[in-house]
């Protein structure tokens, strides 16, 4: 079948290669696999991410497109040509912006810019987003980027030259991590890069598909094309024989273990492959494992299995009357979360105006630019697997009892992680490449394709929801009452956990003395749903905030003033009953906005008084988000230590998806202990080698794997001051194989050397573990769902064009509370990565399963949908928090949606009663309206 | 063994086609995505070593696009303005990335109903020549495209130029694109105006084409028939009517509905002309 191999000699970076590659061999995979130029990433094998970037003969192309016979003779430029002894300027201005959050994109970005800089060293903003607009970036909201790029030339550096780092020895896949520079106990609140970035710029950093055994053994995974089928599979063993290279097939039959996996252990329900019966469109019915260039030259159609499509549900509507997928589940109900407080209905009777309304949402895909990917392998007994993922132990947990092995006999070797937003929570491929090398003693190798990514991974939960709010005539909520239904697709998933959520937050962040709201989840045929930054607060503050435009129009009260009139104070309970004395930041945020909503309003006043087609409009929102599980337990654990020849090592086991916690929390540490941050060397979160420190979920790491890491620099920081027997005011010096410890005119000097290790190298050490004070929520909802809450308000101005229903954002300000900003730099990148994916969810994300399989059918931002983000950092210190610190990743994104549909109301008129509000949505509600009048 | 050729002339590739049934290689931003992960079972014969079509030439007999010309070739070609609004979509297809790979000609012959590519030419009165062995025929754009994906090319054929007639390469030109994001986005409609202005201010003649609107762009001949005498100015909007939109076409999809199309067919039309025309509106904004 497969074409002859060509030879073909061209250069990559001024380097002569030559190599034999069948000619319409993609470029991109030659130049990863068989050139071992890893920096060029693979997002979507079509043109539709940029990710694979690099510059042929100075011109641009997407390597993935470019068949190989076409580089003969070429001159080819990837991410790994740009650096030299050094950083180029391009790749030290995104280290110094923070350009590169997961990194997974910043390849294709550089090699764009650097083609930019050549033709013009000073771009203007439109000229860099008129270059990068080919490249995708699911994190950083894009403006870091363009301030990056715009700034590489510029002589105004605030941080020195950064040099390459090193990886650390002997760490597996785990770069190493030293800065200079920060001096002892001065490390939080300092906008300090990335420390994990320099290979990230580099284009050097592994993730899950770039660190393949060079002898692994490849995997098909064969997937339901239905939405609801029993299935039969042919002559498995005949398949094998016919197709030379291929070494087995595995199904559900050679499962040792339970095959029924779930984040939620008492909701598992979810085969690792299914039995007979397959539930979604993209489910994994089998494993087709085989010798590399064989398994590529099969056609999944060619597989041996038969189809019974049986009858099947795809909307919550048909969900609920559909035969249950789960026999124990009725009606198709997963789970229903409940919060009760007062009497909602009597009081919204009595109110003095009431707002009612219905808010439908889509599904929403993660669209990180990096697919599942990974490697298994046996090490003596114990299974290694080595992926992307946010929840290394809960990997171990789920694919052990899959496999029937005992939890340390399987090893996760987290890779970087090329975007998660909490679709990579969940198993992937975990359990298949970990059978396939349990069964054939081989490595084995899988990167999912973006189709294969899109299909059969987790999405945000499409919602429906009605909601009514009352109000007195002082402006004071009076009491609501929320109904919202989330279709959570085939399997549990994170389905309870948006049931229980949603109802926890849906008042929005507002003193609401009566309420009653429910949330539940709805099994259909779907996609499954999972977790996507905000488990379902970000649909539910739609409902909420739309209805309070209502309700401050009734009243004749300002949005904004009838927003802070609401807004949550020390002292006052929450929804559940959750009285918090200190620590409630949204009136601040909301107050922070007043001068930026005053002059908005103005902006848009004056440019209304224009006759025309295009109108402007402004809107606010806020938002609130509990850090953590929700009224369970929640715990991470931090391994702080120094061995004897001087090494401090910390076990950062918070994984870092990009949101920037290897940086973060060795801040938290090195403040604790006193010891400068270029002191430390990180470990990962190996989980054989790393303490637990939980999920990257829940916007849970910087409060509650940063608390560990407080508390275990302050006890390594007291063992030592005791063994020195010195005061608590003491200062630790790191010196070589020698600890100093000055207090006062005192110093004393341990040598390091002298002192017994223990069994992991280390003379001193601290493990400190982590678990939020909360209480479980009673019938009612009532109790202490988390400890600790972030807070944040966003205005959107925008222009509405009501001749075509389209949608130009003008500017976003955001005020976020977050405590105490351990890294400022970080937080805003946050900030503004959130805010990006509120606008697609706002405008353009629909994922309709079965046609949006893509990233040109399924639309994410690009560089020049996100506008001018203003953000402003407030930091109301959090009693409970590191350092007064609460989380911020998932709120940022909670605003961004229901302001951009209040500000589209500003403007033209019409409240969107569907997101995403996509032009044919729009104008068709100008035209409703029209009709009417 | 699946069969792979990169002839040197055009000569050669005829003669390939004419025995054989191949999937033609060119600028490979459609040939990639059509593929995706499956292994390749069809024989390929790969048109980037037939320099001869590399190339943009304006003659007195009008202008000629190689089929191997990139959109990012047409976008630093000196052309007139009547050009202007090709090279409007040109900026528009995909990302630079693909301009600088994708061909015009490729474009026509993948025949996507929401090919960029195609209303801007056929406001241009653009043929397409084809060859084989036997013969070479030049097909007006619109006879050419079929249908979603479906064109009049023989399998023994090679689509060898693009040809603008000089008649047509005169007037000035715009380009309007709807789509629901600023970047890399697959159009929801798009629409072209060529129009000449005469000497008394009034529209001499007026090529307008739409698409995404029907299976297969189109112009809209009612519209340029009653645009012709007019005054070029804003006002020209006002005597659009439904008649000059009928044949439209258009479906529902995950970029917009039927609806919506056909009143969006009507406003970027109506912004393209202004565009064209240069009046002094807020809508005459082209892409």
């Amino acid at each position: 079948m497969m074409l002859e191999k060509a030879p073909l000699t061209f250069t990559v970076n001024d380097k002569a290669v030559a190599v034999e590659a069948p000619p319409t061999a993609r470029l991109s995979a030659v130049l990863r696999d068989q050139l071992g130029l890893k920096g060029t990433k693979v997002g979507c094998d079509a043109g539709d991410c940029g990710a694979c970037t690099v510059a042929i003969d100075g011109e641009l192309a997407c390597a993935c497109l470019v068949p190989v016979a076409s580089a003969e003779g070429c001159a080819i430029r990837t991410v790994e040509g740009l650096a030299g002894e050094t950083l180029s300027a391009l790749q030290a201005s995104f280290l110094r912006h923070g350009a590169a959050q997961c990194g997974i994109c910043t390849p294709g970005f550089l090699v764009a810019a650097a083609r930019l800089l050549e033709e013009n060293p000073t771009p203007g903003e439109a000229a860099v987003k008129d270059a990068l607009g080919g490249v995708l970036c699911r994190c950083t909201g894009y403006r870091k980027i363009i301030e990056a790029v715009m700034d590489t030339h510029s002589t105004s550096h605030v941080m020195g030259e950064v040099r390459p780092l090193a990886r650390e020895e002997g760490t597996e896949s785990h770069p190493s991590h030293r800065r200079e520079g920060i001096a002892a106990g001065k490390a939080v609140g300092v906008p300090i890069p990335r420390l994990d970035g320099a290979p990230k710029v580099l284009g050097t950093d592994a993730f899950g598909a770039d660190a393949f055994p060079a002898d692994a053994l490849a995997a098909l995974v064969i997937r339901s094309p239905h939405w609801q089928a029993e299935f039969a599979f042919g002559d498995l063993d005949r398949f094998v024989a016919a197709n030379p290279g291929l070494v087995a097939v595995f199904t559900a039959a050679d499962i040792p273990g339970i095959n029924s996996f779930g984040v939620i252990p008492p909701f598992a329900d979810q085969p690792a492959l299914a039995e007979g019966f397959a539930r979604f469109r993209g489910e994994a019915v089998a494993v087709v494992v085989g010798e590399r260039e064989a398994v590529a030259e099969l056609d999944p159609a060619d597989f041996p299995v038969t189809w019974q499509p049986r009858d099947h549900a795809l909307t919550i509507t048909e969900g609920k009357s559909a035969p249950p997928l789960h026999a124990a589940r009725a009606g198709n109900v997963m789970a229903e979360g409940k919060v009760r407080r007062g009497d909602a209905d009597a009081a919204v009777a009595a109110s003095f105006v009431t707002a009612t309304g219905r808010i439908e949402t889509s599904y929403v895909e993660h669209a990180y630019i990096e697919p599942e990917a990974g490697a298994a392998w046996m090490d003596g007994d114990t299974l290694v697997i080595q992926a992307c993922t946010q929840a290394p132990v809960m990997d171990r947990d789920d694919t052990a009892r899959v496999l029937g092995l005992p939890p340390e006999k399987v090893r996760i070797l987290p890779t970087a992680t090329g975007g998660g937003f909490g679709s990579k929570l969940d198993l992937s491929l975990q359990p298949l490449i970990g059978l396939a090398a349990l069964k054939t003693g081989r490595p084995v190798a899988l990167a999912y394709t973006r189709a294969e990514s899109m299909m059969s991974t987790t999405k945000r939960h499409p919602a429906e929801m009605q909601a009514t709010i009352g109000a007195g005539e002082d402006g004071r909520i009076t009491g609501m009452v929320f109904e919202g239904d989330f279709n959570t697709g085939a399997y549990a998933s994170w389905g309870p956990t948006v049931a229980t959520r949603v109802p926890v937050h849906a008042s929005g962040p507002y003193f609401t003395p009566n309420y009653r709201a429910v949330g539940r989840g709805i099994h259909t045929n779907g996609p499954v749903s999972g977790a996507f930054r905000g488990f379902g607060v970000p649909q539910a503050a739609i409902m909420q905030e739309t209805l309070y435009d209502d309700l401050a129009a009734k009243l004749g009260i300002d949005r904004l003033a009838f927003r802070l009139t609401n807004a949550l104070r020390n002292g006052e309970p929450t929804v559940c009953g959750h009285v918090m004395e200190s620590g409630v930041g949204i009136a601040d945020c909301l107050e922070a906005l007043q001068p930026h909503w005053k002059r908005a309003c103005e902006d848009a006043e004056a440019h209304n008084r224009r006759q025309g087609h295009i109108r402007r409009g402004v809107g606010v929102a806020s938002c609130w988000y509990g850090c953590g599980n929700t009224g369970i337990p929640n715990p991470s654990t931090m391994k702080l230590g120094i061995t004897a020849d001087g090494k401090l090592v910390l076990h950062q086991g918070a994984v870092d998806i990009g949101q920037g916690s290897n940086t973060v929390i060795p801040q938290i540490c090195a403040e604790a202990l006193g010891l400068p941050l270029s002191a430390f060397t990180l470990v990962g979160a190996d989980t054989a080698i790393t303490p637990d420190a939980g999920k990257t979920s829940g916007s849970r790491q910087t409060y509650i794997s940063g608390k560990a890491a407080e508390k275990s620099g302050r006890a390594l920081r007291e063992t030592i001051l005791r063994f020195a027997n010195v005061s608590s005011d003491a200062e630790i010096g790191l010196e070589g194989r020698e600890l100093v410890v000055r207090d006062g005119a005192a110093s004393r000097t341990i040598d390091l050397g002298s002192l017994p290790a223990d069994g992991d190298g280390l003379v001193f050490r601290a493990d400190e573990s982590y678990d939020p004070p909360t209480v479980p929520l009673d019938e009612n909802g009532q109790g202490k769902p988390y400890a600790v809450y972030g807070w944040g308000a966003q205005i959107v101005e925008l222009a509405v064009d009501t001749k075509l229903g389209t949608v130009d954002l003008i500017k976003i300000t955001a005020a976020h509370d977050v405590g105490r900003a351990i890294n400022p730099a970080l937080a805003i990148g946050q900030v503004e990565g959130g805010i990006a994916q509120g606008i697609g969810m706002a405008l353009m994300e629909e994922y309709v399963p079965g046609r949006t399989e893509n990233l040109h059918d399924y639309l994410i931002p690009t560089i020049g949908d996100v506008p001018e983000i203003e953000t402003i950092l407030v930091e109301v210190p959090d009693p409970e928090g590191p350092f007064g610190a609460k989380g911020l990743g998932e709120h940022v994104l909670i605003p961004t949606a229901p302001a951009i549909l209040n500000a589209i109301r500003d403007a033209a008129g019409v409240l969107v009663t569907k997101v995403p509000a996509t032009p044919s949505r729009v104008l068709a509600a100008i035209k409703t309206k029209e009709r009417a009048a | 063994m699946v069969r792979y050729a990169k002839p040197r002339t055009v000569d050669e590739a005829l003669g390939l086609l004419a025995d054989g049934d191949w999937w033609i290689l060119a600028g490979g931003t459609d040939f990639y995505p059509a593929l995706g992960a499956l292994p390749l079972k069809r024989d390929v014969l790969d048109i980037n070593g037939l320099d001869e079509l590399d190339h943009i030439t304006v003659t007195a007999d009008g202008v000629t696009f190689g089929a191997r010309a990139s959109w990012t070739r047409v976008v630093r070609a000196e052309l007139p303005p009547a050009f202007d609004a090709l090279k409007a979509a040109a900026r528009e297809v995909g990302s630079v990335q693909i301009q600088n790979r994708a061909t015009v000609a490729g474009n026509l012959c993948n025949a996507s109903p929401a090919a960029d590519g195609v209303p801007p030419l056929l406001a241009l009165d653009a043929q397409v020549e084809l060859r084989s062995i036997e013969a070479t025929r030049r097909l007006p754009l619109a006879d050419f495209v079929l249908g979603n994906r479906e064109t009049a090319r023989q399998p023994n054929e090679l689509v060898t130029a693009i040809h603008v007639p000089g008649s047509a390469t005169s007037g000035r030109s715009a380009f309007v694109k709807l789509g629901a994001r600023r970047y890399l986005v697959i159009s929801i409609a798009m629409a072209a105006a060529n129009v000449k202005i005469g000497d008394d201010g009034a529209i001499a003649s007026a090529r307008m084409a739409i698409g995404a609107c029907s299976p297969v762009a189109r112009r809209l001949t009612a519209l340029e028939a009653a645009l012709v005498g007019r005054h070029a100015d804003a006002g020209l909007l006002d005597m659009f009517d439904d008649a000059h939109f009928a044949g439209l076409t258009p479906i529902d999809d995950v970029r917009g509905t039927a609806q919506y199309r056909h009143t969006a067919a009507r406003e970027i039309v109506g912004r393209a002309l202004l565009a064209a025309i240069g009046a002094n509106d807020e809508r005459a904004r082209a892409a």
